[in-house]
């Protein structure tokens, strides 16, 4: 995979489209493009830690995880002149089905994520910081350590950081296989060497987060944006998305296209322009229906998506959720009912169990989804499904209970028919061969 | 228990948490130790928590947690398709259906040689390279076509 287009790239300027997988990346390359210069400037200057954090709050950089809470609010919420140890993490667990671009972040610009923390933990106060990386990247956790131990050697990380008293320890840590670690307690709980269930909140991270401490999470994409943020200025950075919405964004198009992969955009290009960056939909054929921001964001149908724009008020005024930015086409040849039955296992697989309305009603929508798929679907199955996510809707101890329920009630709003037309006629409004073969898996295997 | 090499590596990993929170490194150390082993027995889990001075329990819940460690052998390439939805939608399942149909077995199995374990995995945050697969944990494999398939099986000796 690669970085396979971008209007006014920030985060992937100068990677030449980030094709080979092993160039490109090192601290040398990262400094030829200007790298680390932020953060020598930032030392060098003293600069005033509330100062780094106006030019955030000016630039409108809004979390690249999901929520999209704004950073520099995030960071001004930590209790600098507290005395004692605070960590910064950075969320790397990229878990939620559809996105894969903090992976290419940590491929082709490690050395971005580092400066970005490093900064941050300038800003914030912070003398210690970890990276949780997704368990099944296992090669690009390798690349991480292998940055952070030539940053090390080049003084960017670790003690009196270029001579300036100001040091900062960072360390990867490697996750082991639960979607449940992206959400931000969950993950402290899995540092600490604990299953990872999440906290009760409040009290937030900012007052009690690692071991006790208070901590600052971001994602792997908002960590990234920070030195390029300081280098153009905070209004600059605005200007390249929209108000409320600033900057461009790395979005993982993944699905029915020509070309599934990384596009960097300014918030607010329109829907249409990106699937027109992805060569368009597969074969030519019918756009159905896009989930524009991870499998937990609402399902939107192809005629409402096409007329929406690609940022936080854009697709939240359309329905639903920018999310991580993981863009899902789905064409003509998608079943919905097998679509959503394929969602509602994962989150039955991936609930924590520590909240009855989520480990029991996942199995629930699961198991109903699931009998409706499989022509064994009953005429009140569609309220029972309604009934069943109003019951967890809010209910829970984390989002993963919205997440599982969320795209039942959409996909059920929105396809309601087809969903009807299986529970009736106990199969797919969709013929079997044809989804086969929208799938574009190569003739030679054989279709059942 | 373990080799000089893997005690070496536990090491390196404790080092990186602060003084007295050891614990932290449990889920590294489970992973090292399933690398070198092959897969987790109890008194494996038990040798990582008397490493890192913990009760079983605290090492046992965590290797019970997480989906990538095997509490039970494993052949000797463990093979994880993913078939979350936007896999599906690139050929996931057909993907899993072609191997499955190769090696004889379903998900969850073992072949009769004892060389490939079949998995059924979740999203590996490679969904633009599907149908995506991953070999021991370790190397992910992406565009897995028939042939890259076959070519992958081939490789497994
Ligand atoms: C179930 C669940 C899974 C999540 N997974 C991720 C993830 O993989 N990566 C991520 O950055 N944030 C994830 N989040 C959001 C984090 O909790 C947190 O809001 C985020 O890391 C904060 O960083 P940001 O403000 O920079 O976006 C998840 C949240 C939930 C509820
Ligand atoms: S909502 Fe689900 S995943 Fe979240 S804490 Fe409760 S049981 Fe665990
Ligand atoms: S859905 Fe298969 S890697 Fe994301």
């Amino acid at each position: 995979m690669a970085i396979l287009g971008a209007i006014h790239p920030v985060l992937t300027a100068g990677l030449n489209g980030a094709v080979d997988n092993n160039s490109g990346w090192q601290l040398k390359d990262y400094v030829a493009r200007g790298g680390y210069s932020v953060l020598k400037k930032i030392l060098a200057e003293k600069t005033p830690p509330d100062e780094i954090i106006t030019v955030i709050k000016a630039s409108v950089l809004r979390g690249r995880g999901g929520a999209g809470f704004p950073t520099g609010l995030k960071w001004s919420f930590m209790p600098r002149s507290l005395p004692g140890d605070k960590y910064l993490v950075c969320n790397t667990d990229e878990g939620e089905p559809g996105t894969f671009k903090d992976r290419d972040l940590i491929r082709y610009n490690p050395h971005a994520v580092i400066e970005g923390m490093a900064i941050g933990a300038y800003a914030i106060g912070a003398t210690r910081g970890y990276n949780y990386i997704h368990g099944e990247i296992w090669e690009l956790y390798q690349r991480f350590e292998a940055a952070l131990d030539e940053a090390r050697a080049a003084g960017f990380i670790g003690q009196n950081i270029q001579g300036s008293g100001f040091g900062f320890e960072l360390f990867a840590h490697h996750g082991y296989g639960a979607y449940i670690c992206g959400e931000e307690t969950a993950l402290l709980e899995s540092i600490e060497g604990k299953k990872g269930q999440p906290r009760f909140k409040p009290p937030f991270p900012a007052s009690f987060g690692l071991y006790g401490k208070p901590t600052t999470i971001n994602n792997t994409e908002t960590f990234a944006s920070i030195p390029f943020i300081l280098k153009m200025g905070g209004e600059a950075f605005l200007n390249l998305g929209k108000p409320n919405n600033g900057g461009t964004k790395l979005f993982s198009v993944s699905g029915h296209v020509e070309r599934p992969g990384n596009y960097e955009i300014p918030l607010g290009t329109p829907f249409a322009k990106l699937l027109e960056m992805c060569g368009g939909v597969r074969g030519g054929r019918k756009l159905k229906a896009v989930i524009p921001g991870g499998s937990s964001a609402p399902v939107l149908p192809a005629d409402v998506i096409l007329d929406a724009t690609m940022d936080y008020d854009g697709i939240s005024k359309a329905g639903s959720m920018l999310g991580s930015g993981a863009v899902i086409v789905m064409d003509e040849t998608t079943c919905m009912v097998k679509a959503l039955e394929r969602l509602s296992y994962f989150y039955h697989e991936e609930s924590c169990g520590q909240c009855t309305p989520c480990r029991e009603g996942t199995g629930w929508l699961y198991q109903i989804v699931h009998r409706i798929e499989n022509g064994a679907g009953r005429p009140d199955d569609l309220a029972l499904l309604g009934d069943i996510t109003a019951n967890i809707m809010g209910r829970t101890v984390c989002a993963l209970g919205d997440a599982a329920a969320m795209p039942v009630q959409s996909f059920i709003k929105h396809f309601r028919d087809e969903f009807a037309y299986h529970i009736e006629h106990k199969t797919c409004l969709v013929p079997k061969d044809v989804q086969w073969a929208g799938s574009g898996f190569h003739k030679a295997a054989e279709v059942r | 228990m373990f080799t000089t090499e893997t005690l070496q590596k536990f090491a390196r990993e404790v080092a990186k948490y602060p003084a007295g929170q050891q614990r932290s490194a449990v889920m590294a150390c489970l992973a090292l130790a399933q690398e070198e082993k092959g897969w987790l027995a109890p008194e494996t889990i038990e040798a990582v928590a008397k490493y890192l001075e913990l009760p079983p329990i605290a090492a046992l819940e965590v290797a019970t947690f997480y989906n990538m460690y095997d509490l039970k052998p494993v052949g000797k390439y463990k093979l994880t398709v993913c078939t979350n939805l936007p896999c599906a939608l690139s050929g996931g399942y057909h993907a899993a259906r072609y191997v499955q149909d190769k090696l004889g077995i379903a998900f969850g199995e073992t072949t009769a040689d004892g060389k490939f374990t079949l998995i059924e995995g979740e999203c590996m945050g490679a969904c633009g390279d599907a149908p995506v697969m991953l070999v021991n944990n370790r190397r992910m494999c992406g565009a897995m076509t028939p042939e890259q398939i076959d070519k992958l099986l081939e490789e497994c000796k």
